[in-house]
């Protein structure tokens, strides 16, 4: 089966493309790229003109909730939220019910995702067994059986010996360790971030130095160790001007930023409305600003959502008892045309580099690009067309966002994986 | 001027004149309580429902005797904290009382935020008496009631809030208060009890009480939590007492011979207050839970009130 699409302009960054061409995919991979192609017989013909053609999109912090928290998320549900979104490959996260820290589980996710899924799943393994950070998961094998980096997201790992350990024994498999950069003591009981907002509301918040901190600790590990560190959802100034350092002494560090940290503040939490608690908390407009700064510079190198769906009853109650985390498959890209390129912050190239080429160089993961023998892994952006988020109708098996009624200019309009559109 | 707000959720969102009404109005239903019969038919059918998250004395008994005096039937509805957070969420409940057609709910919670999410569930009026350290209007409104009688009026006068300010629902209610009605006003308290940028607020800052208390009009001392100390606030009690503790020789050595010493209560006697200080002849303290049933009684004949008119 082959697919030609016509009179886009296409984007890849990988081979520093950004021209009007047409793309041939045959056999799920990219064949040619370039002007008026001719049309092989028994073509499949998609009329892209008007539309810009990207490598997929890759979002490298997911979380499928599956096994244990069908109710939240499944793999079937979360990957068709990611095609709606515009993402052709995502990276879930290791906190499921049992914990991924083990092959069996490992190896029942991307059964899952093979039976059920429409877009392509990689794990991320434990770092720790259990995520209680008391010992290593078993790490070798997880690798083994097809986790990309290893992360116990969501806690982060306070023994410095023992991370020291699981990046220094993780070195020969190239994966990454993904920090979840926050000092449990000073974000100990915290629902926000702390400044006049949480003052005003009387809510506990944490510090920016409770990121900052983890992440000034992380980078030392990387440094003594030589491994590969990536900090998750990076949130404040100060992370930023750490990881800015850290890159120009040569240390291998790496970033990502999550759209919710790049379009809210900490304004946002006034009202208390449960579906702007996340962790990290919405920041400053200061850090918001270093943290666009960051991205269009490559300090941060990509985009990844933190998608963390959970049930209304999770998130209907008190500010202070609701679950941290929203929903960002469906909303992500959208959020970022609008705010970031056609904001006129972030140029359209670097956006579509740091939601594909850059995420799957970091995770050494197929796609990224479209050269020819790469895998047809495609996302077609709709610049002007208007949505409103209406979250009754997000494909996700949760609702939780902040961006319900939001009219968003430009949304991901087609998903291809593997030479198959599936989306919409 | 009339009332127009279904809800009493924060001082924050009133201008002065909302608060002087709420004030005045309670000023002139002090009077029942000095009648051989405290009764009068302000609310005859109407229903009030204490909806009591946090354990709470003077306050639920306060909006009760409030409630009955003005004739309104009151009921009180005390959820035990650690039940309610495995059962039934707090909209639930609260939707299941709204189902028995109250016209106020008065409700207490622990969470910060609590009572504006009710008001902008329900239909009834709301009335804030306290949520987790974000406000606590009502007791605002008796302490600016007092200090009025006292003092005859609010601009230009100065007032230390000292002790927990980061915890103290009371002193954030009292510090948008006091700021609207022209007041000055200086949170004092170790570092560790001070809430962050809480100079944007309007606040003045001190960190030694005997400075803060320096030519002020009133000292409102906030009760200390024991448990403060375990989350490496303070180091001890007896530390905190003997630097933040307002006794008769700093009152004597530092402060105006006028000034009025107010507290929220409970008292813990010993550690912020001195007993002499407490019970001495600048203590306005019992008067100030006298003037909370009058201020309840205003805050309820105005919320009930409103809603008679309009169906009207």
């Amino acid at each position: 089966m082959s697919l030609l699409i016509r009179n886009g302009r296409v984007i890849d960054p990988a081979n520093g493309v950004d021209a009007g061409a047409d793309v041939l995919i045959a056999d799920g991979s990219i064949q040619r790229v370039g002007p008026s192609l001719l049309a092989p017989a028994n073509v499949e013909i998609l009329d892209a003109t008007g539309k810009v053609v990207c490598p997929g999109f890759i979002d490298i912090h997911v979380h499928l909730r599956e096994p244990g928290y069908e109710y939240k998320e499944t793999v079937a549900t979360g990957t068709r939220a990611a095609a709606a979104g515009g993402f052709t490959a995502v990276c879930c996260m290791a906190n499921t019910d049992p914990v991924n820290d083990n092959r069996s589980v490992t190896d029942y996710i991307l059964a899952k995702a093979r039976s059920e899924g429409v877009v392509r799943v990689y794990p991320i393994g434990a770092v720790t067994r259990d995520l209680a950070g008391k010992e290593l998961a078993e790490l070798a094998e997880l690798a083994e059986a097809g986790c990309v980096a290893f992360s116990d997201d969501g806690n982060p790992v306070m023994d410095a010996a023992l991370y020291r350990r699981a990046m220094e024994y993780t070195l020969p498999f190239g994966t990454p360790v993904i920090s979840h950069a926050e000092d449990a003591h000073l974000a100990r009981g915290t629902c926000m971030n702390e400044g006049v907002v949480s003052t005003e509301l009387g809510l506990d918040g944490a510090p920016a130095a409770a990121e900052d901190v983890m992440v000034a600790r992380d980078i030392l590990l990387a440094e003594l160790t030589g491994a590969h560190v990536h900090i998750a959802h990076l949130s404040t100034a100060g992370a930023v001007r750490l990881v800015r350092d850290a890159k120009a002494r040569g240390v291998r560090v790496t970033a990502e930023v999550t759209p919710h940290h790049l379009v809210l503040t900490e304004d946002a939490v006034r009202g208390y409305d449960p579906n702007t608690k996340m962790n990290p908390p919405l920041r400053t407009k200061r850090d918001v600003e270093a943290l666009v700064e960051a991205l269009a510079d490559g300090t941060i190198d990509c985009i990844a959502t933190d998608h963390a769906p959970h049930s209304l009853a999770e998130k209907e109650g008190a500010f202070d008892d609701a679950a941290f985390g929203i929903v960002g498959l469906e909303t992500a890209v959208a959020l970022l045309l609008d705010r970031l390129v056609h904001g006129g912050v972030l140029p359209l190239a670097t956006l579509v580099a740091r939601l594909s080429t850059d995420p799957a160089r970091l995770l050494r993961l197929r796609g990224g690009s479209l050269g020819a023998g790469a895998p047809a892994d495609v996302t077609i952006l709709d610049l002007d067309a208007e949505v409103d988020v209406d979250p009754a109708r997000f494909r996700s098996r949760s609702r939780n966002t902040p961006f319900a009624g939001w009219t968003l200019r430009g949304h991901p309009w087609k998903t291809i994986v593997g030479g198959r559109v599936v989306n919409p | 001027m009339a009332w127009t707000r279904k809800d009493l959720v924060t001082i924050r969102d009133l201008d002065a004149s909302e608060i002087t009404l709420l004030v005045d109005t309670a000023a002139s239903l002090q009077e029942i309580a000095t009648r051989e019969i405290k009764k009068v038919p302000a609310l005859r059918g109407k229903t009030i429902v204490n909806l009591f998250y946090e354990p709470s004395t003077r306050t639920r008994t306060s909006f009760e005797i409030a409630g009955k005096w003005l004739s309104a039937d009151v009921i009180n509805f005390s959820v035990n904290g650690s039940s309610a957070a495995k059962g039934e969420s707090l909209v639930d409940t609260a939707k299941n009382i709204e189902a028995m057609s109250p016209d106020v709910v008065v409700v207490r919670h622990g969470s910060a935020g609590a009572a504006e999410l009710l008001a902008r569930e329900l239909g009834c009026a709301i009335v804030n008496a306290g949520d987790g350290a974000h406000e606590h209007p009502t007791q605002a409104l008796l302490d600016l009631l007092t200090i009025r009688e006292r003092k005859g009026h609010f601009e230009g006068l100065h007032v230390a809030i000292v002790g927990d300010i980061a915890h103290s629902r009371v002193a954030r209610s009292n510090l948008h208060g006091m700021r609207k009605l022209g007041m000055t006003v200086t949170v004092a308290g170790p570092p560790t009890l001070i809430p962050p940028f809480v100079q944007e607020l309007g606040a003045k800052v001190s960190y030694r009480l005997e400075d803060a208390i320096r030519d002020v009009d009133v000292i409102m001392m906030l009760r200390l939590q024991q448990e403060r100390m375990t989350r490496g606030l303070i180091p001890s009690l007896r530390e905190y007492s003997r630097y933040w503790g307002l006794s008769l020789e700093k009152l004597a050595a530092h402060a105006r011979p006028d000034v009025l010493i107010m507290h929220p209560g409970p008292v813990n006697r010993g550690v912020e207050l001195s007993p002499e200080v407490a019970d001495g002849p600048y203590s306005v303290i019992l008067d100030q839970v006298a003037k909370g049933v009058a201020v309840r009684m205003g805050v309820l004949v105005l919320l009930a009130g409103r809603k008679a008119e309009g169906a009207a």
